[in-house]
């Protein structure tokens, strides 16, 4: 197990992708400590700024101790191993991972597990915006495994996903699922307006409340339970909607019946 | 500053020398006889190949559409990030490079000039203003006139010589170099929510034909001795069945042929060349269009190739970019340039699994191979329409190689493999014919007498590559070849060395190449076209010129009108 610890506190933003198993396996610590990051707009090596320690413990393969919040891409495109954090984390933790572990502490910054293909991220604090989404003007979002955050998250989550779970215990920002098309997101508390705007596919379900429901999502009926993933299952009973109709209108929102007693004028339509 | 290029094997076609090994001295920017011995510097190419300086006929790389392209696209920026160094400027790519990245890629590859079609005359102090950023090259823009209004206006009443008077003012206004005319009609028709299907559909509001702009305005640019003819982008472009429009455009110009000289340059021809009645049973028209054009002389051509990767389309042809979004539901931009043109722009992957992407692969290669005479047909992708430039290596390899063409093509969709004419066709481009199709024969179409060879006076643009024609056969050893055309040994900017294995070592700046034709009788700017101006455009006529001190290097070519 390789242990990270800041030197300091950093004042820019620390990019480093090289926060990776794949590429710490079969380094010595020297060695990991040359490998390359940007602080701000100056190159650096790693061991500038973190103090690195072998420790002999296997798992977790890597731990990150201290103040990270400004380190970011920490797992970028990680394969596999397991990486913990044991405190805040920077912006784009795990993109475009494929596999592998990790697991969050505190909170992480927006971008967490953008583009995901696979693997598992979970976080113990709150995430931040664009969990899961791609990067700006991307189309290119989550495809596989699954994201656990037990907190909040904030707004632009799931934007353009195609498949994995996204599981979030607390509440969540506006625009969720924007454009989505396939996969599954839980949210167990309230959920911003504009829940799947333009989504062609995947579903969303809602057990907490929400305000306003886009005038182009139509009522279809009402569900006592849905399944989320493999082996769980989200409690309702929830009215489920289709939508975007501005678009296929194949996409489905589950929206809790008792936390939307607002929502029960829809039932004539059933 | 004299410089000597020793003992290459020299390649230049304009002047019939096909591998010779002989040197090359440079003085002052120019090709010169010779140098003094000692004090030039001295470049050892033995066992290298050298071409004249690589001239790019079509390629988007400045303007309004590349700009919005660049703007619409953070997520192709992302991937393809350049950091500064000690010479050159940072910047970002991949399919939309910044102006800087642009030229310095160009450079790398041994370009030293290029062509950037279809300005809008209302933009082109914008496109200017990005060709001065555009380091390494000289350059020269081709202004959309084939649905400007005056020359509808001029056209429908068959007056040639004001049409021409107005045509010359536009290219000394807008600092063009050739007449661009993109789906002649169908851009007009295109503010109206319409397009035009062949050469013989009415435009809306105006008494004229397709058939009727393009002739109107190949006669138009021989009246003006323009050095390159009308660069035409055809109606129907990109539809399934649109090889017959192709045809009879191509027969149409037939009547304005006169002498010898070609009329017309039909640009990325692969996207003008299919057969079939839609997408499901589109499939090649290139053996049509490749034995008509080896039977007539009154046409250049480029190829459009498609690389199998993620690009930006861009182009004036607004109806067409529609018909794109319509096919990938992607984000898309559309525009109407108030009476010149319109323009569209959309994000496109071609897929090698895709049966029509991967026919279209196969078109511009059948094309290109199939056409006996490679002065007649130029290596393009359209950029970054078929792709980005920098995947010139890519189609170098597949134009000299079959064994290259092949490995490709057995990883292509099983229709467009079934269907491709590729298997059948035999053909190798040599060392000397590729220095045709990429810089001697366009050098040539475009009229620019002192590009593309390596005579003396000529202008001192030399590529150097690391293939040794004596030890290599590039036909087998395709992917050493690749390597070699995309980092070029040297390349030699008005005779400075711009870059040395594939490195930049220093910063050049190219030239603007425009037309100052001259006329009998000078367009009168007067209180008439002052009040047209006001009617027909948004902006004031004061405002509208591209005034000299736009251009960082301007470098006018004055041209005696027959009018």
């Amino acid at each position: 197990m390789i242990v990270l610890t800041p030197l300091r506190q950093f004042q820019f933003p620390v990019m480093a992708e090289c926060i990776n198993l794949d590429v710490f396996q079969g380094k010595s610590v020297a060695e990991i400590a040359a490998l390359e990051v940007w602080e701000g707009n100056r190159k650096k090596k790693l061991g500038d700024l973190f103090k690195i320690k072998q420790d002999p413990a296997e798992t977790p393969n890597i731990t990150l101790n201290g103040d990270n919040s400004e380190v970011r891409r920490v797992g970028m495109g990680m394969k596999n191993g397991e990486v913990v954090v044991n405190g805040n984390v920077g912006m784009h933790l795990g993109e475009k991972m494929s596999g592998g572990k990790i697991t969050v502490q505190g909170d992480a910054a927006g971008w967490a597990g953008a583009g995901m293909k696979g693997g598992l991220i979970e976080i113990m604090g709150n995430a931040g915006d664009y969990l899961a989404s791609p990067y700006r003007g991307s189309s290119v979002g989550m495809s596989n495994g699954k994201i656990i955050v037990h907190g909040d998250v904030g707004s632009d989550v799931a934007v353009f996903m195609k498949g994995g779970v996204i599981k979030v215990h607390g509440n969540a920002g506006p625009f969720l699922g924007f454009r989505m098309h396939g996969g599954t997101v839980h949210i167990e508390k309230n959920i911003g307006n504009r829940a799947g705007a333009c989504m062609t596919g995947g579903k969303i379900v809602v057990s907490g409340f929400l305000e306003e429901m886009m005038p182009t999502f139509t009522i279809d009926s009402v569900k006592a339970s849905v399944k989320i993933d493999e082996d769980e299952k989200a409690a309702g009973p929830f009215y489920v909607f289709l939508g975007d109709l501005a678009e296929t209108g194949n996409g489905k929102l589950y929206v809790s019946k008792v936390a939307n007693p607002h929502l029960s004028q829809y039932e004539r339509f059933l | 500053m004299e410089l000597l290029i020793k003992n290459g094997f020299v390649y230049d076609p304009i002047n019939g020398i096909n591998g010779e090994k002989m040197d090359i001295a440079i003085k002052n920017r120019k090709i010169v006889e010779s140098v003094h011995e000692q004090r030039a510097k001295k470049i050892d190419a033995s066992g290298l190949t050298v071409f004249p300086g690589g001239v790019d006929i079509h390629c988007h790389i400045a303007g309004a559409e590349v700009n919005t392209g660049r703007l619409m696209r953070p997520e192709d920026h992302i991937k393809d990030v350049v950091r500064k160094t000690a010479i050159t400027r940072s910047g970002v790519g991949y399919s939309v490079p910044s102006t800087f990245t642009t030229g310095y890629r160009y450079s790398r590859m041994g370009y030293t000039t290029i062509m950037n079609p279809s300005m809008p005359p209302l933009e082109a102090k914008h496109t200017h203003e990005e060709l001065n950023d555009t380091p390494m090259l000289d350059k020269a823009s081709y202004p959309l006139l084939g649905d400007w209004w005056f020359v509808l206006e001029y056209l429908q009443k068959g007056d040639l010589t004001e049409c021409a008077r107005y045509v010359a003012w536009m290219m000394g206004t807008a600092k063009g170099y050739a007449i661009k005319i993109v789906n002649p009609g169908g851009l007009e028709s295109w503010g109206f929510g319409r397009n035009v299907h062949s050469i013989d559909d009415q435009v809306p509001n105006f008494d004229i034909t397709p058939r009727e702009i393009m002739c109107g305005l190949a006669k138009v640019n021989k009246m003006l001795n323009l050095p390159h003819t009308i660069h035409l982008h055809t109606n129907n472009l990109g539809l399934p069945g649109n090889y017959v429009t192709t045809l009879d455009t191509m027969r149409a110009l037939e009547s304005v042929a006169t002498d010898d000289k070609p009329v017309a340059h039909i640009t990325h021809l692969q996207f003008s060349s299919f057969a079939g009645d839609d997408w499901a049973t589109m499939r090649s028209g290139a053996e049509e269009i490749a034995k008509y054009i080896n039977a007539h002389r009154h046409m250049t051509f480029d190829m459009g190739q498609v690389i199998f990767t993620d690009t930006t389309t861009m182009t004036a042809d607004g109806p067409f970019e529609y018909t794109l979004y319509q096919l990938s539901g992607h984000k898309w931009v559309n525009s109407d340039v108030e009476t010149e043109t319109s323009g569209g722009i959309i994000p496109f992957h071609y897929k090698r699994n895709n049966a029509v992407n991967a026919t279209q692969w196969s078109i511009a290669l059948e094309l290109a191979l199939l056409v006996d005479d490679p002065w007649k047909m130029f290596m393009t992708t359209d950029h970054p329409n078929g792709g980005p430039f920098t995947s010139y290596p890519k189609i170098i390899a597949w134009l000299i190689s079959k064994k290259a063409r092949m490995a490709t093509l057995k990883k292509c969709h099983k229709k467009a493999r079934r269907n491709s004419l590729l298997p059948s066709i035999k053909r190798e481009l040599s060392l000397y014919d590729l220095a045709i199709v990429t810089r001697a024969g366009q050098a040539k179409a475009l009229g620019l007498k002192n590009k593309g060879h390596l005579g003396v006076g000529a202008d001192a643009d030399v590529a150097i590559y690391n293939v040794n024609p004596e030890k290599i056969d590039i036909a087998r050893k395709y992917k050493t070849a690749r390597r070699a055309f995309s980092d070029a040994a040297y390349t030699i900017k008005d005779g400075k060395v711009a870059v040395k294995d594939g490195e930049i070592l220093q910063h050049v700046d190219g030239r603007t190449i425009w037309l100052d034709v001259q006329t009998a009788e000078q367009v009168k700017v007067d209180e008439e076209m002052k009040r047209r101006f006001k009617e027909y455009w948004t902006v004031e006529y004061e405002n509208y010129p591209v005034t000299d001190h736009y251009l960082k290097v301007s470098d006018p070519r004055t041209i005696k009108a027959d009018v």
